[in-house]
């Protein structure tokens, strides 16, 4: 049985890394005493597939997880719980918001997600300046980055990544000099994920990040391509306890 | 009550490496309230967190402080040296990993000191808590600075920076230090910190009457003509030697009990449950098996309770069961057994971080690791049978055969041995005997694998304090270099077998260090002023500034390492005691440059080393009779009775004490 989780990264533990989440939920799961389905092989491994990575550091509302459990062994135990029994195990800061089974057949979190909305602060920069780097990048029709990929020098335009970018409004940022801004970006994660820092970096004048929140990540419907909804809503799902 | 530096942190964090090593937050972590009538602990390991995290001794003593009311206990690690320049540029200092508080704020900042090559961040890290390195620059209301751990049995090159040393095991002496804490806040307790103030002096004073408590402050060294004359305590009511604690029953002390799982990537990533403490094998290079005696079995069924508590609470799926020779633990095969069948289908796999040298010890390692057989690693620490008699590890070249023939045969494919190199009396040709042992064990794999592989590493040896090669002058660079040469030429062209070996350099700096006196405290204050932490990491250590601090301190490097120092000489470490008799040490090493061995006292008489008699406390051992397979140890097949390869040391029985076989019960008692 495929199961489907959302869950939240804030706080302090924003600062572990996307294998760290990983080793913190193979740990949960055990404590939780959720049987988690094992590969076969040489070296077992626990069953369970993440979306895509958070940079360490970035916080999140809307972090994805898949997890298989043994059928033969999930007797007893009440789905219903199964967010509350594993916040229960999680870090402070780390909370499951809502749990469902998904088909075998549904397409992983890597495959599905197409884009994501960030909550982007920056600082040391004031609103205007920031609002005509925005405009400027929105107006243009290619965005040129220089990234490295495998130690080669790639040329890649950023710009159809960029599926919406606003600006907000100023922040208060603790020890900010010049104040802070706060940005709302859609930024594609097909046929790569466009990262926040490559966006920031991009504009003119770059953008020191200084807080940046996941809000949502998106799939797109796949019979009519404006429609976006969440992971979890993904065709085939029923909520946990639902059944 | 300081405010948290989290917020300040937080915005530095971003811009270091591995941040997560900063934010506490792991299974197990706790945030303790402080408070007047509360005295406030800061255990720091002086390492980064993935090498101190995991500290069993460390652990234990953050719980039972924890559970006490009159104590708080919190947790510090070594900054890595990109946070630390940025602490250094904002003026931070260094912090709690579990509430984010200045080290500055507790009352004791308490180092676990587990490797000589930490001194210099020890200093560092007192440094960063805003604190004066040297003790006697501290104000009354400064925090105290205490020490322990192995390192400490010679504490005497960090004398100077340090306000109190515990000797041994720490989990009642914690308790004690404490109690005096806590009344001293009350009695003169500073208006600014609520601290223990006023008259630091006279409280170092007091602490230094707690048993396994040593204050270098109240003792004065004398020389003469470059020796030490004489170490004598300052007042009247000043131990004249201070002895070790040790814990009478490790049944007592079941702890961790909720060990801490740490968010991200640490050495030893498992549950760790300690077996037994002390070990009787008699290994004369061995510092752990001397100073740590006697032998204390943890009883088989709190193990078993310790092992399945353990892995429900942390959610590990791997437990080691920790000991210096783990395989020797009574009933051994069955703890494993059930350990396995307990944990059933959840993947549970039992580490035996030290296995002995024999095919029975396979055997165990085979019903533990059914899944991943990847290696397997056995320490015969010398060459030749010689060699090996000198070290009193007396494994026969048969039983490393045997051995490996087993661990070929049920699996394995890579098997990592580990030598000394540089021992006592050692030879070319017991130098030359290690790449013939590893030649031998590649082709015993031959007949099991198309391509076996054996990994040799190769240790340069540092004599210890309070072991019988305390006397003994260690190899120098030139003759460890050499020695590791004739093995790299001599293994050249043998297809399956990797030398690896340790850095005769860094061997010399543990060297100065490890038996070195007061006098070289400015040595290392040099070579920490100069930039010099980390040295643990091959890609910070300095040799060449070990050199020049030596050189501008006016330190013989070969008078403190390479000499070799007699009988009547006042060691360093002399007004300190380990329990072991001098003249018992004396006598092994003599015996042992004689190539005779020493019997595991664990199963015959007592000799009276002094570990036992000393305290009126005796071995807690479950088992009546040695364990079963081969003869490390002994030198004898004790199990079946066989030849004796070995002549072994005729010693003076010591005729008061009984055997301390099945005396559990009876432990702490004074026979």
């Amino acid at each position: 049985m495929r199961v489907r989780i959302c869950f939240t990264k804030h706080g302090k533990v924003r600062f572990t890394s996307h294998r760290d989440v990983a080793r913190i939920f193979q740990r949960a799961l055990r404590r939780a005493g959720l049987p988690v389905a094992y590969s076969q092989g040489f070296s077992p491994r626990p069953k369970i597939a993440f979306g895509l990575a958070l940079s360490t550091g970035h916080s999140s509302d809307a972090e994805y997880l898949d997890i298989d459990l043994d059928p033969e062994r999930i007797n007893g135990i009440e789905m219903g719980d199964l967010p509350a029994r594993l916040t229960n195990e999680l870090p402070q800061g780390m909370a499951v918001t809502a749990a469902v089974a998904v088909d075998r057949q549904t397409a992983s979190l890597q495959q599905a997600v197409t884009s994501c909305t960030w909550q982007i602060d920056v600082v040391d920069i004031d609103a205007d300046t920031v609002a005509s780097a925005v405009a400027r990048a929105l107006a243009a029709e290619s965005l040129v980055a220089t990234r490295e990929r495998k130690g080669r020098k790639v040329v890649d335009d950023l710009r159809p990544g960029v599926l919406s970018l606003d600006v907000e409004g100023p922040i208060e940022a603790e020890q900010a000099n010049g104040g802070g801004v706060r940005l709302i970006a859609e930024l594609a994660t097909q046929p790569r994920a466009l990262r926040v820092s490559e966006l920031l970096g991009a504009l003119d004048p770059p953008l020191i990040e200084h807080r940046v929140l996941r809000l949502h990540q998106w799939t797109m419907n796949e019979t009519d391509d404006r429609q976006r909804s969440s992971p979890l809503d993904a065709a085939s799902s029923t909520p946990v306890g639902a059944t | 009550m300081s405010a948290s530096l989290w917020p300040r942190l937080e915005n530095l964090l971003p811009q270091v490496q591995k941040p997560a090593r900063y934010i506490g937050c792991e299974q197990g972590a706790q945030t303790p309230t402080h408070g007047p009538g509360i005295v406030s602990w800061l255990l720091t390991y002086p390492d980064t967190y993935e090498i101190g995290l995991p500290n069993q001794g460390l652990q234990i003593l953050y719980e039972i402080l924890n559970e006490r009311d009159d104590a708080a206990a919190e947790r510090a690690y070594s900054p890595w040296t990109d946070l630390e320049a940025l602490l250094r540029r904002d003026r931070l200092p260094l912090f709690s990993v579990d509430t984010h508080r200045p080290a500055g704020d507790f009352d004791v900042i308490a180092f676990n000191l587990s490797a000589e090559l930490t001194y210099t961040n020890l200093l560092n890290c007192i440094d960063l808590a805003g604190v004066p390195i040297h003790a006697d620059s501290r104000a009354d209301d400064d925090p105290l600075i205490g020490v322990g751990g192995h390192c400490t049995y010679n504490p005497e090159p960090i004398a100077e920076f340090v306000d109190f040393v515990v000797l041994g095991d720490g989990e009642e002496v914690v308790g004690e230090i404490t109690e005096l804490l806590r009344d001293w806040k009350r009695l003169c307790g500073s208006k600014r910190t609520g601290r223990p103030g006023g008259a630091r002096s006279s409280l170092l004073r007091e602490l230094s009457k707690i048993a396994g408590v040593y204050v270098p402050s109240v003792y004065q060294v004398a020389y003469s003509g470059g020796f030490i004359a004489e170490v004598v305590p300052r007042y009247g009511d000043v131990p004249a030697t201070v002895e070790k604690r040790t814990v009478a029953d490790l049944g007592d002390w079941p702890y961790p009990r909720n060990q801490l799982v740490p968010l991200t990537e640490v050495v030893h990533d498992r549950l760790s449950v300690e077996v037994f403490r002390g070990c009787t094998r008699g290994c004369r290079f061995c510092q752990a098996g001397m100073i740590t005696r006697p032998v204390r079995e943890r009883p088989a069924e709190q193990v078993r309770a310790m092992i399945s508590d353990g892995l429900t609470r942390t959610g590990y799926d791997e437990v080691a069961l920790t000991s210096l020779s783990t395989a020797d633990f009574s009933g051994i095969e069955q703890v494993i057994g059930e350990t396995v069948s307990d944990a059933g289908c959840d993947q549970v796999s039992v580490a035996l971080p030290s296995l002995r040298v024999d095919a029975f010890t396979v055997g165990i390692a085979a019903q533990i690791q059914r899944a991943r057989r990847t290696g397997l690693t056995f320490a015969p620490e010398a060459g030749s049978w010689r060699m090996r008699q000198v070290i009193n590890k007396l494994i026969r070249e048969e039983d490393l055969y045997g051995a490996v023939e087993s661990a070929y045969s049920q699996g394995w494919r890579r098997m990592k041995l580990y030598f000394l190199t540089g021992l006592p009396t050692e030879t070319d040709e017991d130098t030359l005997g290690i790449a013939e042992l590893a030649r031998n064990c590649v082709a015993l794999g031959r007949s099991h694998h198309s391509s076996p592989s054996v990994t040799v590493s190769v240790g340069g040896f540092v004599p210890k304090p309070f072991t019988p090669f305390q006397w003994f002058g260690q190899n120098t660079v030139t003759e460890l270099s050499r020695k590791i040469g004739l093995l790299r030429d001599d293994l050249r062209r043998t297809p399956g077998v990797q030398l690896k070996w340790h850095d005769p350099k860094a061997t010399l700096a543990e060297g100065i260090t490890s038996r070195g006196d007061r006098r070289l405290g400015p040595v290392i204050e040099y070579v920490w002023r100069k930039g010099g932490t980390f040295q643990e990491w091959s890609e910070h250590f300095n040799y060449d500034l070990w050199l020049e601090a030596m050189a501008v301190n006016g330190c013989d490097v070969d008078w403190y390492v390479h000499r070799h120092r007699t009988q009547d000489e006042v060691l360093a470490w002399d007004h300190l005691s380990a329990g072991l008799h001098k003249d018992f040490l004396w006598q092994d090493w003599r015996d042992s440059l004689n190539e005779l061995g020493l019997e595991d006292c664990r199963w015959i008489p007592c000799y009276d080393c002094g570990a036992c008699t000393g305290y009126g406390i005796e071995h807690v051992v479950a088992s009546a009779s040695p364990p079963a397979g081969g003869s490390q140890g002994t030198g004898v097949d004790l199990s079946g009775g066989g030849a004796v390869p070995v002549v072994l040391a005729q010693r003076h029985r010591h005729s008061g004490a009984r055997n301390g076989v099945g005396t559990r019960r009876g432990a702490g008692v004074a026979s």
